[in-house]
């Protein structure tokens, strides 16, 4: 059934998810920005509401409820409304301990994912981007090869969220002895911070989103042990994993435009010249309703690939045109948002300029978040 | 609950739906290459085939909603053709759609077998419907409306069985002055003047209606109400409230035959050997892969918005935002998507042997018809910024 009705407890987590991301990741997204840095304590206070353990089994000291990739897209898009980046970095374990949930075998669930589920925001980091221009998912640089007991990775990663505090790594690469290309020989492996030979850089400048801290990772020959190939000989659904961060990006992207659109409207409104408000111009008013349809637009693939993980199918495709449409009309739309505040949309008093920075970076990032 | 899968019960209708759009396929180049024919009633091989409706029976609540699944049953038969389907079906005019939604009970009973066109648009004025200047005059002694005026672009002009006119009793009260009547083919002073020739959709006829002095009963205004109201647009709403309905499906019409488009440019990409392969981003793509995918996904999207207008309607809820979105975000995107995969598949994109180049053409009018691109955004921009028509124009 077509059915674009979100339940009655998924209506009540974006409702509190809307309030939570106006009343406190708004009002200190500015500073992050500005300071490049975390605001203090900002991301126990994102823990303290569960998102990531509520899915995550009894046994170890999860919620128990059922893994939904729909209201984690709900709440990704409220959260990214407050702020993108700060919606990031408080949901990132989210992308490692899903994954262990997802494709990790018993013993590794059981040595990994209670670290989710305690009263701390347990930092774990998905390594998945390579600093290359032509970085493909599918076509990974960072190589794996087997070696007596266990497996060598080497290569290098970037934007990898949270990797500066980060315990431990999900680290994705290509199988270098596999004749097959494409996500089936993508494997992920379990890499503790302190494994020798893995090297965590300072923490990387970038264009927006500059609150949230990344860094590169340098992986010279790291051995790793048998154990921490994730999902065992099996490995992981790699098409699978790439969609639910895909879709996450597009969740996100969502929220973001809203910000946008919501932030222009009134503004539009109250900006006069020649003689009427800004707004009543179509050339201004038209870009706003744009922004309305886009936005929809996003959303509704978003969840169209949420609808696809949660009932377990292939969400490949559905994934990969919420991300890429999103990706597209992200950016537009905030270029189109700094555009209706004019010469004060290039200021930094306002956050138009941020969201600019934020959507032109946002789009072409992959793995910074999971449903 | 979200959910975008169909039941089975939902593909076994969409399934049928196709097969039988695939039969009138085969006569869209025969009807496009001759505008002066009709299309038949009914196709020869409609006998072997049992209506849609007696699959629609057995549907029960867990099976997707009356208006999106209709909405899916319209994308179905225009990707088989966009005038050429197995069989016509009485009552399926755009002036139906308005009986339906301001007729009174009465009317509804007496005309609703008729085929009824729609005649809004004069020589004069389109997009701004409250310009109208034909005129309907109340005879008191015969208890007769007096019609005068020319209305043009009429879909389904020829064919129909009467239709649904819009004339003001008075042309200084603006929109409010403005009625719905019905006039049935053969009244005198009613003429079907002139047949249009068209880029596309060449086998629906688009004619024009002469009016003069034209009697009809009185009781032939559409909901009976003959004053006209005070400020405001009066009884205008009621009548735009049409669109909540007809503007979903017709972004639907259009995007059946982009769906078209596309099917037919991923077969022939596949077969020149281009590798489609969904997952990679950016640089593991052909720039023809890259292309196509982009299209499908705003396909989608198109889709999507189509679905939630419709879907919204089946809750009760109003939709009056999301049918002006889907139409807007629909018109654009088969524009975009047809012309682009004749540009994936270059001259032979541009050949009439294939049926590429008539859906390009026959797409183009979903951005034009039940309000151009421009007013969908009009509307849009007015609700979202909480502006009269007098505040944004
Ligand atoms: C094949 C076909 C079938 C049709 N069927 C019917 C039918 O059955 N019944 C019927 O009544 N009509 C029908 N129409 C008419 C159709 O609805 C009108 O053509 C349409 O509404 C546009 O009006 P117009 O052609 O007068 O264009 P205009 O109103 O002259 O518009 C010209 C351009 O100006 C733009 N524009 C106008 N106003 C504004 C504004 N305020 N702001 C920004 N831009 C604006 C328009 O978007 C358009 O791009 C049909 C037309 C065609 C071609």
């Amino acid at each position: 059934m077509i059915s674009f009705g979100p339940s009655e407890e998924q209506q009540v987590v974006r409702e509190a998810m809307r309030e939570f991301a106006e009343q406190v990741l708004r009002p200190v997204a500015r500073e992050a920005d500005e300071e490049s840095a975390l605001p203090d304590g900002i991301l126990d206070q994102v823990w303290e509401l569960g998102l990531t353990n509520t899915q995550l089994p009894e046994a170890f000291g999860g919620g128990g409820e059922a893994r939904s990739p729909i209201t984690n897209a709900l709440i990704l898009e409220e959260l990214a409304f407050g702020d993108p980046a700060l919606a990031i970095a408080s949901t990132h374990p989210s992308a490692v301990a899903f994954a262990i949930n997802d494709f990790g075998t018993e013993e590794q669930k059981e040595a990994h994912l209670p670290r989710f589920c305690g009263d701390r925001f347990a930092p774990a980091s998905l390594a998945l981007i390579e600093p290359s221009p032509t970085f493909d998912a599918t076509a990974l640089q960072t190589t794996v090869e087997p070696k007596e007991g266990g497996f060598v990775l080497s290569g290098r990663k970037s934007f990898v969220v949270l990797g500066d505090r980060a315990e431990l790594f999900l680290v994705l690469a290509r199988n270098a002895q596999s004749a097959e290309t494409g996500f089936s020989a993508v494997d992920a492996f379990l890499v503790p911070s302190d494994t020798p030979g893995l090297t965590v850089s300072e923490l990387e400048l970038n264009l927006g989103m500059k609150g949230l801290p990344t860094v590169s990772l340098d992986l010279a020959q790291v051995e790793v042990p048998e154990e921490a190939r994730l999902g065992g000989d099996r490995g992981i659904d790699a098409g699978r994993l790439l969609a639910g961060t895909r879709t996450a990006n597009a969740a996100l992207l969502t929220g973001l435009c809203r910000a946008v659109m919501e932030y222009a409207i009134p503004y539009a409104k109250d900006r006069h010249a020649f003689g009427e408000a800004i707004a009543q111009k179509q050339a201004i008013a038209f870009m706003l309703s744009n922004m309305q349809i886009e936005t929809n637009s996003m959303r509704w693939l978003t969840w169209k690939a949420a609808a696809a993980l949660e009932s377990l199918e292939d969400a490949t495709r559905p994934a990969l045109f919420a991300h890429g449409y999103s990706a597209e009309q992200g950016m537009k739309l905030a270029d189109d948002g700094l555009q209706v505040l004019g010469g004060h949309g290039f200021i930094r008093e306002h956050p138009v300029e941020m969201w600019y920075r934020t959507a032109r970076t946002l789009t072409v990032l992959e793995g910074v978040a999971a449903v | 609950m979200i959910d975008f899968n169909l039941t089975d019960n939902d593909q076994k209708i969409l399934d049928y739906v196709r097969t039988e759009s695939l039969v009138a396929r085969k006569y869209a180049r025969h009807y496009d290459e001759n505008e002066a024919e009709f299309p038949p009633e009914e196709l020869e091989e409609a006998k072997d085939f049992p209506g849609v409706w007696s699959l629609m029976g057995d549907r029960g609540p867990e099976d997707s909603g009356q208006s999106v699944i209709g909405m899916l049953i319209t994308m179905a038969e225009t990707w088989g053709d966009y005038s050429v389907r197995m069989r016509k079906g009485r009552g399926a005019g755009l002036g139906n759609a308005a009986l339906g939604a301001s007729g009174t009970e009465e009317q509804r009973t007496k005309w609703g077998g008729l085929l009824l066109s729609m005649a809004i648009t004069e020589p004069g004025c389109g997009s701004d419907p409250s310009l109208v200047q034909t005129t309907a005059v109340l005879d008191e002694e015969t208890n007769e409306w007096v019609l005068n005026g020319e209305k043009i672009f009429v879909t389904t002009g020829c064919r129909a069985d009467g239709v649904v006119l819009w004339a003001t009793l008075d042309r200084s009260a603006g929109r409010a002055g403005i009625k719905s009547f019905l006039v049935e083919k053969g009244t005198p002073g009613f003429n079907v003047s002139h047949k249009e020739k068209k880029l596309g959709i060449r086998a629906d006829d688009t004619a024009t209606y002469v009016f003069t002095d034209c009697r009809i009963p009185r009781e032939n205004l559409l909901g009976g109400k003959e004053e006209i109201p005070k400020g405001g647009s009066g009884g205008f709403r009621g009548v735009m409230k049409t669109f909540n309905m007809t503007r979903p499906m017709t972004a639907a019409f259009g995007l059946g035959m982009s769906q078209a488009a596309l099917d037919f440019t991923r077969e022939q990409l596949e077969q020149a050997g281009v590798d489609l392969a969904y997952g990679s981003t950016g640089h593991g793509l052909s720039a023809a892969a890259a292309k196509f995918q982009r299209l499908e996904a705003l396909q989608e999207a198109a889709v999507l918005t189509v679905c939630h207008a419709a879907y919204l309607s089946d809750q009760g809820e109003p939709n009056n935002l999301e049918a002006s979105i889907s139409k807007a975000k629909g018109g654009s995107a088969v524009r975009e998507v047809t012309q682009g995969c004749i540009e994936l598949l270059g001259p032979m994109g541009a050949s009439r042997e294939h049926l590429l180049e008539k859906w390009f053409r026959d797409v183009r009018i979903t951005d034009i018809y039940e309000g151009t691109g421009q007013i969908q955004n009009l509307i849009i921009a007015r609700t979202i910024l909480d502006y009269d028509r007098s505040q944004l124009k």
